[in-house]
């Protein structure tokens, strides 16, 4: 628009030619708009419905609400174990992403090094695990996590989420740590390192960027994960933030704006971060599922 | 042969973690698929392929669910790849605005299923859902369902919501398939004064096949495996209208505690998942387009 003030010797020609270009790109915006509609406004109203009480929500279910009453967050968080369930969350979130990547990547260097027979065979051994959904094997899993007496603990979910999320991560991490200059690694051996010094001084800093997009496509999913905190925990204490808001569902049953104050509560962290570090997650979900 | 010894301790780790947690117990599903255990008594029989039997001939739940699977992958897969494809196109160049609009749609896939649930219970509720509020607002009151609770359309409803958590992701894959394609081809195609059609129709739409590929199988295997979003609205009700493969060998372990019997149907998702698998490889490998 700003063009077209610009331009002031304008034949009607080009004049024509910019109206209908305008006109256009207004088009263009009607269903981007439209869609982003339909981004926000649940995501709104779900916000909205968190600060009424049951009977304003009946009353006014889509309306901003008259004031910004905060009891259903001051009860969600008294009556509930909230802070302990984020907690939860956070621990076998970053203990699991932590110990993914370490693992992961230590596989990952072995195989660019192993000789290339052998590296092919345990990368597809890893790999072809991608493709075993995790209902698949819960069975088993559980019945070996009662024998070793892993069932409703932390650790036993970390566990499980790093044997779950190990595939993708070499995957991603071998695809990337193929393109490094093999030069490097070679001139490195020549002057006598060690493969730890190689893979912790080199190979490591150097595949950054992909470790940063291999993070954040675990981080997301292990966050958001329900089925194995629904298996594997028992204890009230030890929920996970999905499980806890799947038992509010059984505790407050038809009592919207409490499940709601406890759906905004759990998502808004990881919008936060979203917002800040989009870019990241975008190409990390991406790789994630880009396996083909 | 032995300066590659050193190497076993970068591998042993994570690779003992991934056989013993993850690569045994899925072998050892189809070991119980022969058995009739209920998870609790300590002995059990050896059946052969009576679960399999069983399952495929008379049980109408496990039919409904394969049903209801592929009811939910052909909505999901259909859609999914329409929107997605659609607003790459239109969000292609790396404008400020289509940055913006790309994060935006992309949201949804940071939220947790269980959260995207409870959303869309509220959006979907009859008496106060905002669906059925602004259907009568616009005097469509002819229109107004019970989204989830009709048994014909709940399947359908849930897909929908399936589409609006994952398109966004899914419109990134078609984004950088259409990045990866020279410029230098819609400059010919330019100069050769190709209509907008033509352009999108000889151009874009062959060498996006790839990605296309992926979208397609991505979505298919997304939709086979949805499991938090159904588990959390419906739980497979009312009376079996979604309940999908994921959850049925749920229900069968852990409420009904036939461990034997759900996990022969395990085995058989995880075929359907492999075959999948396979079929887009064979067909990636088949469209690999030179330029």
């Amino acid at each position: 628009m700003i063009e077209k003030n610009k331009n002031t010797v304008t034949q009607v020609k080009n004049d024509t030619k910019r109206t209908s270009n305008l006109k256009e790109m207004i088009l263009r915006q009607i269903p981007l708009v439209i869609y982003a509609l339909l981004i926000l406004v649940p995501l709104t109203l779900v916000f909205f419905a968190s600060f009424k009480n049951l009977a304003q929500l009946y009353n006014d279910p889509l309306g901003v609400p008259h004031k910004w009453d905060l009891s259903n967050y001051i009860q969600l968080f008294s009556n509930e174990n909230m802070f302990v369930y984020f907690k939860n969350s956070m621990v076998v979130t970053f203990t699991s992403v932590f110990f993914i990547l370490l693992l992961g990547s230590m596989i990952s260097y072995a195989i660019i090094r192993l000789p290339k027979w052998w590296g092919n065979i345990l990368f597809a051994f890893v790999t072809v695990g991608m493709m075993i959904p995790t209902q698949v094997n819960m069975i088993p899993v559980y019945i070996l996590f009662a024998k070793l007496n892993l069932l409703n603990k932390h650790l036993g979910l970390i566990i499980i989420t790093v044997a779950m999320l190990l595939p993708i991560c070499v995957f991603i991490l071998t695809g990337f740590m193929k393109t490094l200059p093999k030069g490097l690694i070679e001139a490195a051996m020549i002057d006598g390192a060690s493969h730890w010094q190689i893979y912790s001084r080199i190979v490591l800093p150097l595949s950054l960027p992909s470790l940063a997009s291999t993070a954040i496509f675990c981080f997301v999913i292990s966050w958001n994960d329900l089925l194995y905190p629904l298996l594997f925990i028992k204890s009230n204490s030890l929920r996970t933030l999905p499980l806890a808001l799947l038992q509010f569902q059984g505790e407050y049953l038809t009592n919207y704006p409490m499940i709601f104050a406890g759906v905004v509560a759990a998502s808004i962290p990881m919008i936060i971060v979203y917002v800040f570090l989009q870019r990241y997650f975008i190409a990390g979900m991406t790789a994630g599922s880009m396996k083909g | 042969m032995k300066k590659y010894w050193p190497l076993s301790f970068f591998i042993l780790p994570g690779l003992l973690i991934y056989t013993i947690f993850y690569a045994i117990p899925t072998i050892s599903a189809l070991g119980l698929s022969f058995t009739d255990w209920n998870g609790l008594s300590p002995d059990y029989n050896f059946v052969g392929l009576k679960n399999y039997s069983t399952m495929l001939t008379q049980d109408p739940i496990f039919a409904k669910a394969f049903g209801n699977n592929l009811k939910y992958m052909f909505f999901v897969v259909i859609f999914q790849t329409i929107v997605s494809l659609f607003f790459a196109i239109m969000l292609a160049k790396n404008t400020k605005l289509n940055v913006f609009y790309r994060a935006l749609y992309f949201l949804p896939t940071v939220i947790a299923s269980v959260s995207v649930a409870f959303i869309w219970i509220f959006v979907y509720e009859p008496s106060i859902g905002s669906l059925n509020t602004f259907l009568t607002m616009l005097g469509l009151k002819s229109l107004i369902h019970s989204w989830l609770g009709d048994k014909n359309i709940a399947i359908y409803s849930l897909a929908f919501v399936q589409v609006w958590a994952h398109a966004g992701q899914v419109m990134i894959i078609f984004i950088a398939g259409l990045h990866s394609i020279p410029k230098s081809l819609y400059e010919v195609a330019r100069i050769e004064g190709a209509t907008r059609w033509q352009t999108f129709r000889y151009v874009t739409w062959p060498l996006l096949a790839p990605s296309a590929t992926i979208v397609v199988a991505y979505t298919t295997l997304q939709s086979f495996k949805a499991f938090d979003l159904i588990l959390a609205t419906t739980d497979g009700g009312p009376s079996y209208a979604t309940e999908i493969l994921s959850l049925f060998l749920y229900h069968e372990a852990f409420t009904n505690y036939k461990f034997g019997y759900a996990s022969a149907s395990a085995v058989i998702f995880l075929l359907i998942i492999v075959s999948i698998t396979m079929l887009q490889f064979k067909i990636l490998k088949a469209n690999k387009v030179n330029y």
